[in-house]
């Protein structure tokens, strides 16, 4: 079993990534706010947008798990 | 009652990780946690003696030869030296011996461990859903503070955990619960009661997937992460060709007096509202079953409804039943509902919890029967199938969009600043039960009213006295006898804080205490 390139090697483009993210919301893209609750999700939506994974095709193609119970 | 959780883990930074290693770094990170509190080792091995996995409930047993390996959860998981100076680097005290561990029992009485390619906690025994989605909680809280302590250990890459049940490629890992039944009550009844409530139930407790089919072949939304999973009716395997009711007969308490009722199907749930229902309402439905006044519409083909119900979030989808009437999931629901409440009116129950749980199954049901969305403050799937949606209007994105599977994973994100379920209960989007300090107090404390009590207590107090332990054992090694000391547990409901919380307080040594429990003057101390 190939287990030497799980050494973990002190690199860490998971931080990287991380850090470089704005930890503040992204402005909303112009959306139109006509009601209160459209303004909750576009809220909503800014703040997932500002903690969702950078490159999601990478990631979720990189979630894969071994068989389990 | 009690649960089991097994967690999606990746190391993003690692490219073709071991899952198994990276198991053993969750366990061991968090051994090394512990010894920071207490100073003291408290890996503790794990009692195989009474595990007997190939067992069936149908009254026979599976041979050795006939089972999936991954069925042998009797035996310890064996690392290679490799794997093992993977793990042990910078996580284990240089003061110990160097040792690996594979697996922990823990000071509030659940277990926590490697199991084949994923880190499990096992929840301690207790007596109420509530109770049920404390300690389920406490072991979130166990490996973020696992998850912690990679991240900040030199020479270590972050290790992502994830509380779903589904990769969305091929493979699926379960979250379980457990529940003690009389063993008097015949297992055919068991099963024939529960298939349509296992194949309805998931309207109140799917944790929602992007994607249709094991293998992800259609895009779409369904309710459930494990309803495509599943292949039987009735079956002892949970790794392979999974049934709807497993047969397992492990009971890890008195065999002769009760069962252990092992339920596979259901999805881990990180909103508390579905995590209690599922709980208090199958619990409820049990015990129908016991009092022999539980309905049982019998679904004419109960594997391909329990995909269709999921395959379909607007809720309207009919089942056919064998007497020729066709129902919804909400329908079925209705009907164990009506039973539960009509049997809890008769017999003048005061639980309080009872109660509450009637209270909020009736109004649910209302909701899904209305605008089922009006649920995203209770239900998973429905919290995250709002926020899909809003993506896709926001964005027009169809099912394909790999940003939906992406919120999908991320949901479950175990992570507080990442993960998109703690992001929705920070606003107040999701409905709260019990409270961050709360959880964080089971995470240490067992609970009061069962044998984990005696299990917790004896790890907190003797980390170096006990060696070995397991739900229905505690094994003692005390330097003034040459034999290990075994204390059988095999009693759920004893071992409970009322029995033996004096003899604790007043044994100032592990001797003291084995002690007077074998042969103390007041025997129904003895656990």
């Amino acid at each position: 079993m190939a287990t030497q390139d799980q050494r973990n090697t002190g690199s860490r483009p998971q931080d990287q990534e991380e850090a470089e993210q704005d930890p503040t919301p992204p402005e909303s893209a112009g959306q139109p706010q006509e009601t209160t609750q459209t303004e909750g999700v576009d809220d909503l939506l800014d703040e997932i947008d500002g903690v969702l994974e950078s490159n999601a095709e990478e990631f979720v193609r990189g979630f894969v798990q071994k068989g389990g119970q | 009652m009690g649960t089991e959780t097994e967690y999606g883990i990746i190391a993003p930074g690692v490219a073709d990780a071991n899952a198994t290693v990276l198991s053993t770094q969750v366990v061991n990170a968090y051994a090394a946690t512990l010894r920071e509190g207490l100073g003291n080792l408290t890996g503790t091995r794990w009692d195989y003696t009474d595990e007997a996995p190939l067992s069936d409930a149908r009254g026979w047993q599976m041979g050795r030869l006939a089972a999936d390996p991954s069925q042998l959860t009797d035996e310890a998981p064996v690392l290679s030296a490799e794997q093992i100076a993977l793990v042990d680097q910078g996580l284990s005290d240089p003061s110990e011996d160097a040792t690996v561990l594979m697996n922990l029992v823990l000071g509030n009485g659940a277990r926590l461990y490697v199991d084949h390619a994923h880190p499990e906690y096992s929840s301690p025994e207790v007596t109420s859903p509530l109770d049920a989605v404390r300690w389920d909680r406490a072991g979130d809280v166990v490996v973020q503070r696992a998850m912690q302590r990679i991240a900040s250990t030199p020479g270590f890459s972050p290790v992502n955990l994830y509380k779903n049940n589904t990769d969305s490629k091929s493979v699926s890992y379960g979250s379980h619960e457990n529940y003690l039944v009389p063993r008097a009550v015949p297992f055919n009844r068991i099963a024939a009661a529960l298939i349509p409530f296992f194949v309805s139930r998931q309207v109140i407790c799917g944790a929602g997937r992007v994607g249709i089919g094991a293998l992800n072949q259609q895009p779409g939304f369904q309710l459930s992460q494990r309803a495509d999973f599943f292949e039987n009716e009735v079956g002892l395997e949970t790794t392979v060709r999974r049934p709807i009711i497993n047969t397992r007969d492990e009971p890890h308490a008195v065999a002769e007096k009760y069962r252990r009722l092992h339920v596979i199907i259901g999805d881990a749930n990180l909103s508390e509202v579905s995590n209690y229902l599922k709980l208090g309402t199958t619990s409820l439905v049990l015990s129908l079953i016991e009092q022999e006044l539980v309905p049982v519409p019998e679904v004419a083909d109960p594997v391909r409804e329990l995909q269709a119900v999921s395959h379909d979030p607007s809720l309207r989808h009919l089942i056919r039943l064998t007497d020729g009437r066709q129902v919804t999931a909400v329908d079925l629901q209705a009907i164990y509902f009506e039973a539960a409440s009509k049997a809890v009116a008769t017999q003048g129950s005061t639980d309080p919890q009872t109660a509450d749980i009637l209270q909020r199954w009736g109004t649910l049901l209302d909701v899904l029967r209305g605008d089922p969305m009006d649920g995203a403050r209770q239900v998973d799937w429905i919290a995250k199938l709002k926020v899909l949606q809003a993506y896709r209007d926001r964005d027009a994105l169809d099912w394909k969009d790999p940003r939906l599977a992406l919120v999908d994973l991320q949901y479950a994100d175990l992570r507080p600043g990442k993960g998109i379920y703690y992001r929705l209960a920070a606003r107040g989007a999701m409905e709260r039960l019990i409270t961050d300090d709360d959880v964080v107090r089971a995470v240490s404390e067992p609970p009061r009213d069962t044998r984990a009590y005696f299990r917790g207590h004896c790890i907190s107090r003797f980390p170096k006295e006990v060696v070995g332990a397991s739900w229905d054992s505690i094994i003692f090694e005390l330097p003034s006898q040459r034999r290990l000391q075994r204390i059988q547990t095999r009693e759920p409901l004893r071992g409970t804080a009322e029995l033996t919380e004096e003899l604790f307080a007043g044994s100032r040594t592990a001797e003291e205490f084995v002690s007077r429990l074998q042969g103390g003057p007041e025997p129904s101390m003895a656990p």
